[in-house]
């Protein structure tokens, strides 16, 4: 059952953070591009998930999709799936959820790239799809590995959210915040202690390891 | 052959100012655009290389009509076939000295201009290099090759030269001139420095609050209204030394070190390191011709 709940966390957070990269960084790069009037709102949804408690995102996605609602049927009429209490569920509000932690230091990438060097790619008769794929983004790497890293580390640490929206379904739902939660209550500390600490190992080497990254591409760039 | 009328309100500094201009360049011209800063000279490189869209107006070159208000034609930067150089030099800095030249070819097959500009920059020997480990004056020449490897119409350089030091300039100077007669091009240079101008360009536009308020050759915008046969430099001190009624004044004008003798209280107040102007008649000078 332990590892059952860590198999699925990590499927969780990986499935998110693969999402999120291939939404948030087109996102990111709109929201450092754009002059658009709309800019200021849609920071303020992308930055929600920071300040709102989990279960108010957690309660409205409920509502949205749960089997009462429009949503809800309309997705379990047409493709027979279900949102709410189910792993599809968990994706779609971690999605939301983790938004900003891929969004914001891509977006800070963005920005601090000299805008110069867009125009330049353009200059040399290269379309904006060229000089993203070859001249933006490999000159963000940096960002879009922390971009990556605080996505899944975030992922890894939901709790409230995949309360809410999951329950606690085995081998569906329960993930390993939800798994050691039932542990303790159940008091079953040497299960709960054994999830604790391995969640705890994980997430101090993910930071780790972005840190000892960053500091050496800065480095580079230094020398 | 580049003719262009433009207009544009721009927000500047102290408010709107209407942009207004209108000129052409010969094929082959060396143009400069001279004015203080606000005066709208890089909003023009930005209006003819289609980073800025005017309000009003139109951009031919030769037979092709890069913008035209009225009939709504708008080619894209891409589309223009311009080299545009600029002042942060804003090289690519995740490809070496090598790969910034070729990304700008076409074709992955033409490399011979690439090659052709790597020796004429002299850069053969930093060709593996990453960006980040080269001076200023060797981005600026890897920069020029890189607008210059796919042949463009007309090469635009927005003040490319006034982050470096004096010997880099004159050095970039030569390298600029000399990539403008070999490949025959029509460029336009944004400059603040009447020196770098007279050595350079052909034609000086001057322009004030948006409008060309005089062109002609840099020696008539730079002579104007001042005394025929006169010299006049611009130079700093680099010594001051007093004798009993005169003093002498080392004065680096360029390159050259001068010596000038003046009465000793009517340079009282100049001191080493001051920025000075040196002016002399110029009536029967000894000019020799140098073999």
């Amino acid at each position: 059952m332990i590892w059952e709940s860590l198999w699925l966390t990590l499927k969780l957070a990986l499935t998110t953070t693969l999402l999120l990269f291939v939404i948030g960084t087109p996102l990111a790069y709109w929201l450092s591009a754009t002059k658009s009037k709309t800019k200021p709102v849609l920071e303020t949804l992308v930055s929600m998930p920071l300040i709102l408690p989990p279960t108010v995102l957690g309660f409205y996605l409920l509502i949205a999709f749960g089997q009462s609602s429009f949503l809800g049927k309309l997705l379990e009429d047409l493709f027979g799936f279900q949102l709410v209490f189910s792993f599809s569920g968990l994706v779609l509000a971690s999605v939301i959820y983790s938004l900003p932690f891929m969004v914001h230091p891509i977006q800070s990438g963005f920005s601090s790239l000299p805008v110069h060097l867009k125009e330049a790619a353009y200059s040399l008769g290269k379309s904006k799809t060229t000089t993203f794929f070859k001249i933006l983004l490999p000159n963000i790497k940096p960002a879009l590995l922390t971009g990556i890293v605080l996505s899944f580390a975030h992922t890894i640490g939901e709790f409230g959210v995949v309360l809410m929206i999951g329950g606690n379904l085995p081998g569906e739902t329960r993930v390993a915040s939800i798994a050691i939660y039932q542990e303790v209550e159940a008091l079953n500390y040497g299960n709960a202690n054994t999830l604790s600490f391995i969640l705890f190992v994980l997430s101090f080497s993910i930071l780790l390891c972005v840190y000892l990254i960053n500091n050496k591409s800065l480095n580079r760039i230094v020398k | 052959m580049i003719e262009c009328k433009l207009k544009k309100e721009l927000s500047a500094a102290e408010g709107k100012m209407m942009l207004a201009v209108d000129f052409r360049l010969q094929k082959g011209d060396f143009v400069v655009l001279y004015g203080n800063s606000g005066a709208g000279k890089t909003s023009i490189l930005r209006m003819l290389s289609g980073l800025l869209t005017p309000e009003n107006g139109f951009i031919k070159q030769e037979s092709n009509i890069w913008f035209d208000a009225e009939k709504k034609i708008d080619l894209p930067i891409q589309k223009r076939e311009i080299g545009l150089v600029f002042q942060d030099y804003a090289l690519f800095p995740n490809m070496s000295v090598e790969e910034n030249i070729y990304f700008s070819l076409p074709k992955k097959k033409d490399k011979k201009t690439a090659e052709e500009l790597i020796e004429l920059m002299e850069l053969g020997n930093l060709r593996k290099q990453k960006i980040q480990q080269l001076s200023g004056g060797q981005q600026q020449r890897v920069a020029l090759a890189r607008a210059l490897a796919r042949k463009p119409k007309l090469l635009l350089l927005d003040e490319p030269l006034s982050a470096l030091d004096h010997s880099m300039r004159t050095k970039l100077q030569d390298y600029i001139l000399k990539l403008h007669k070999t490949y025959n091009l029509t460029t336009i240079l944004v400059s603040h420095d009447p020196a770098e101008i007279i050595k350079m360009a052909d034609k000086v536009l001057v322009l004030e609050n948006g409008k060309i308020t005089s062109t002609g050759t840099p020696i008539s915008i730079f002579s104007e209204s001042k005394l025929s046969g006169k010299f006049q430099f611009t130079g700093e001190v680099l010594a001051k030394i007093d004798e009993e009624v005169v003093s002498i004044l080392h004065i680096l004008i360029g390159n050259n070190v001068i010596k000038s003798v003046s009465a000793k209280d009517e340079i009282a107040h100049i001191q080493k390191g001051d920025k000075v102007l040196v002016a002399s008649k110029a009536f029967n000078p000894i000019v020799t011709k140098i073999e």
